[in-house]
């Protein structure tokens, strides 16, 4: 029976050909652009690092004073240097990083008679483990290549393919702005998105980097961070000494706790650090610190666009309409065959097997709405560069999930929207319509 | 014509769900598209503010040092090397070094003070640092004062801190700080312990920033005579001669390059004119303008649609009731007028519904995204964009009804 419902609804399309096809470009453009939306939100939205997102947490300390701060108190987003180096002496958490952004160029050599452009950061050991970055060939360097200022550097994949045609370069020396770096590790591709762990100088899209460089090395090679650097007050500084003492944040810094114990003991330490700073006379407030993780860190960053939320709710809205829309026009298509339908019932089917029937015919304006709607998501997905930024645009694709969610939602937004019809088209009194033909 | 409202309303009340939906619709239109059109004319405003910078002639080079540990005497010998070989092109009429430029997104700022211990800032202002050629290169307008001479010019190194003591600020700036118009000779802090006097004002100079933050402190932007010999890179910004912006930005590269081959210039960002980074920092402004005016298009064409729909098939149901009004003397003008009359009623209700979600909607983007209060006038269009698309749509379907004949009264239907 089912099947024969489907066939009736499948001929019933061709059938007040003006209504059906209004109702199915309402339901294509609605559902396509949503979809379309949707694609961008998830892909801006998505959490990069989930397996750890709940573990990895960045301190904020404040050094500005509530004067100087950020609006509702909000200490820098970043640490300045004393500020890094005492979280660093400390160890108070199991793992953790502070880094910043440098700006390099590959020497030119073999080849390449011109240098080329190397960006990257400047961490500490724990960075690819607490970051889980994966390594194609060696590996990170160790705490003691922090302490000894090691030239170590690891490259990445696409910096390796450039320099090395791809092969193992671990061991190899490349030169980079001058100085000498033997290369110990090259990693696989590597780019979360959002770029969850620098906030601070990117918006969460950026490219790959393609250096990453021993912090202790950077700093005595004062090289000056290419990423966000906000200060507050008079700047004096003349030199590298007096910049890395000044109020200058820049530094990022982020732990690995495992155990809510083990965040609440990290928490204290950062309130016990900032007293301290207060009675040497460093801090002349109360300490005001944070422990953000991921998910809270992303949040309070923004990093998903306002653009990409106005968008989608917008669409989500203008998908309402389109199904506000097809109730209206599926209530004049049903009724209009009431005395059909009156013919039926008095021949002995039930409301239900009317009802059934209607829902189903609904449900086939839903696929081809969908259908419909899959190609318009198709073309719009691949024109998303016009509404977004490439880096933001590129995330947003057609894959096997959003061709089935589209198909899936025209269908049953429009089945849904198609119940209260079908129960006025179940409800036709069939006495009437026979009387009346 | 007559306003048959009673009949009207009792002949509503029989199809209450259709009339809802359409009402219903109309409401959640008009929600929308006001909200939509307030977000289109909001980002037309910025994507078409003025730089104060001659776009046509002008480009940018972001020229980036291959040793990043070179000294600032060596890094500021290049540089002037570079300006010189720049300034010699047949096609170029100027060039000057600089840390940013207008439109860039994001960029150097500082806090600006009154007094040297003054912690809450008066304002904020971006920062541009530049030579004697800066103006010109630019094209700027000096409105009040004197460019800078090049004595005034001073060596800035990297990470290091120099407030120069003159400064030309943008008119936005000398307004803000020095609202009696006297701004001339007067001087401020920028995140500075010696003050900065102003010796020229320009009339335009927009901020390297469009985001939020600057567009609070809009246009509010300074220039200090400074090379920022920073080791890392320069910004040259270049004017051509006019007509020749092509020419200018092929040859360009090639006179740096000859100057020295230690330089990156190969990125896609290296030498961009002003038509590709007014794009760029525009991107997703002008995209919302496509995609709201997308939105709003397709919807009034589907209520529009949604309304010709369910007038028709009630001209259909009641092909019989109009035969008997006809055959009782109704003229046609009255069938018409009764139909648009019930559309107009619907409408009504719809757009007064409509008014309220349209409202919330804004209410709701205000506290979520920092957006302004919509003013009253959007809702005024959209009110009648919405009565008139009503109209328009009923009109078809309505004057299909006006000709049923009165013969239609004897038949059973």
């Amino acid at each position: 029976m089912l099947a024969y419902y489907l066939e009736l609804g499948l001929r019933s399309l061709r059938r007040n050909p003006m209504l059906t096809a209004l109702m199915v470009m309402a339901i294509g453009f609605g559902v396509a652009a949503s979809m379309i939306t949707w694609s961008v939100f998830r892909a801006v939205s998505g959490n990069p690092i989930p397996d750890k997102s709940a573990q990895l947490f960045t301190p904020q300390i404040d050094s500005w004073g509530p004067q100087q701060n950020l609006p509702h108190n909000e200490p820098a987003e970043a640490l300045d240097y004393v500020d890094a180096t005492a979280l660093m002496h400390a160890h108070a958490a199991k793992r953790q990083t502070v880094f910043y952004m440098v700006g390099m160029r590959v020497m030119p050599g073999g080849s390449r008679e011109l240098p080329l452009n190397a960006n990257g950061y400047a961490v500490t050991s724990d960075f690819f483990t607490m970051f889980e970055v994966p390594f194609r060939y060696g590996s990170g360097w160790s705490a003691q290549d922090d302490h000894a200022r090691a030239a170590d550097v690891v490259i990445s994949d696409t910096l390796n393919q450039k320099l090395f045609g791809g092969a193992d370069s671990v061991g190899r020396m490349i030169n980079l702005g001058g100085h000498g770096y033997r290369v110990v590790g090259v990693t696989h591709h590597w780019n979360p998105k959002p770029r969850f762990y620098d906030l601070f100088s990117t918006q969460g899209f950026a490219d790959e980097p393609d250096i990453y460089m021993v912090f202790n090395r950077a700093i005595d090679l004062h090289m000056h961070p290419d990423g966000r650097n906000t200060c507050r007050g008079s700047l004096s500084f003349t030199n590298w000494q007096s910049y890395l003492q000044s109020n200058c944040a820049w530094i990022t810094p982020w732990v690995e706790l495992d155990t809510p114990a083990e965040v609440a003991s990290y928490r204290r330490f950062l309130t016990n650090y900032a007293a301290e700073q207060q009675r040497a006379g460093r801090f002349n407030w109360a300490p005001n610190v944070r422990l953000r993780d991921v998910v809270q860190w992303m949040d309070y960053e923004q990093v998903v666009p306002p653009e990409s939320r106005i968008s989608l709710v917008v669409s989500l809205g203008f998908f309402v309409i389109c199904l506000v829309n097809t109730i209206g026009l599926l209530l004049a298509k049903f009724l209009r065959r009431s005395g059909e339908i009156g013919v039926r019932r008095a021949l002995g089917a039930t409301r239900q097997e009317i009802y059934t029937q209607y829902l189903i015919e609904a449900g086939t304006v839903g696929l081809a709405g969908g259908v419909l709607g899959l190609l318009f998501t198709a073309a719009g997905v691949s024109s998303v560069g016009i509404l977004f930024p490439p880096q933001i645009a590129r995330l947003a694709h057609l894959d096997l999930s959003l061709v089935g969610l589209t198909l899936l939602v025209a269908i049953i937004a429009t089945v849904l929207a198609a119940f209260y019809p079908a129960w006025r088209a179940a409800h036709v009194q069939p006495a009437w319509q026979l009387k009346s033909n | 014509m007559s306003l048959e409202i009673k009949p009207i309303l009792v002949a509503l009340r029989r199809h209450k769900a259709g009339t809802l939906l359409i009402a219903l619709q109309i409401a959640l239109t008009l929600a929308i598209v006001c909200n939509a059109l307030f977000i289109i004319h909001q980002r037309l405003a910025i994507v078409s503010q003025p730089s104060g910078v001659d776009e046509a002639d002008v480009f940018v080079i972001a020229n980036r040092w291959a040793d990043t540990a070179q000294s600032t005497t060596q890094v500021d010998a290049q540089v002037r090397a570079d300006l010189l070989a720049l300034r010699q092109l047949p096609a170029v009429r100027d060039a000057t070094p600089s840390s940013g430029y207008p439109l860039q997104g994001g960029g150097w700022d500082n806090f600006v003070t009154m007094t040297p211990d003054q912690t809450k800032p008066t304002t904020d202002a971006a920062i541009y640092t530049g030579d004697t050629h800066f103006i010109d290169t630019l094209g700027l307008k000096l409105i009040a004062g004197r460019n800078f001479r090049s004595d005034d010019v001073m060596v800035m190194g990297t990470q290091q801190s120099i407030t120069p003591p003159t400064v030309i600020v943008s008119k936005a700036l000398a307004d803000r700080l020095f609202p009696g118009g006297d701004a001339l000779g007067k001087s401020f802090y920028a995140m500075g312990t010696t003050p900065s006097t102003i010796i020229g004002i320009v009339d335009t100079l927009h901020r390297q920033g469009v985001d939020q933050w600057s567009q609070a402190h809009a246009g509010q932007s300074l220039i200090w005579p400074l090379r920022a010999d920073d080791s890392r890179g320069i910004f040259y910004i270049v004017r051509a001669k006019p007509g020749q912006l092509a020419t200018a930005m092929r040859e360009a590269p090639k006179a740096l390059y000859a100057q020295s081959r230690m330089r990156l210039l190969d990125l896609k960002d290296s030498i961009q004119d002003y038509a590709t980074i007014r794009h760029k920092v525009f991107d997703s402004d002008r995209g919302m303008v496509i995609l709201m005016s997308v939105i709003s298009i397709v919807l009034l064409a589907i209520t529009a649609a949604g309304i010709v729909g369910l007038t028709s098939f009630w001209v259909g149901q009641r092909r019989k009731q109009i035969g008997v009004r006809r055959a009782l003397g109704a003229t046609r003008n009255d069938i018409l007028g009764y139909f648009l009359t019930e559309n107009f009623m619907i409408s009504l209700a719809g757009v007064a519904l409509g008014t309220v979600l349209a409202l919330a909607f804004n209410l709701w983007m205000v506290t979520h995204f920092a957006m302004d209060h919509m003013s009253l006038a959007y809702i005024g269009v959209g009110v009648l964009v919405l009565l008139l698309l009503g109209q328009g749509a009923v009109l078809a379907p309505a004057l299909r009804a006006s000709r049923v004949s009165p013969i239609e009264a004897t038949r059973t239907a």
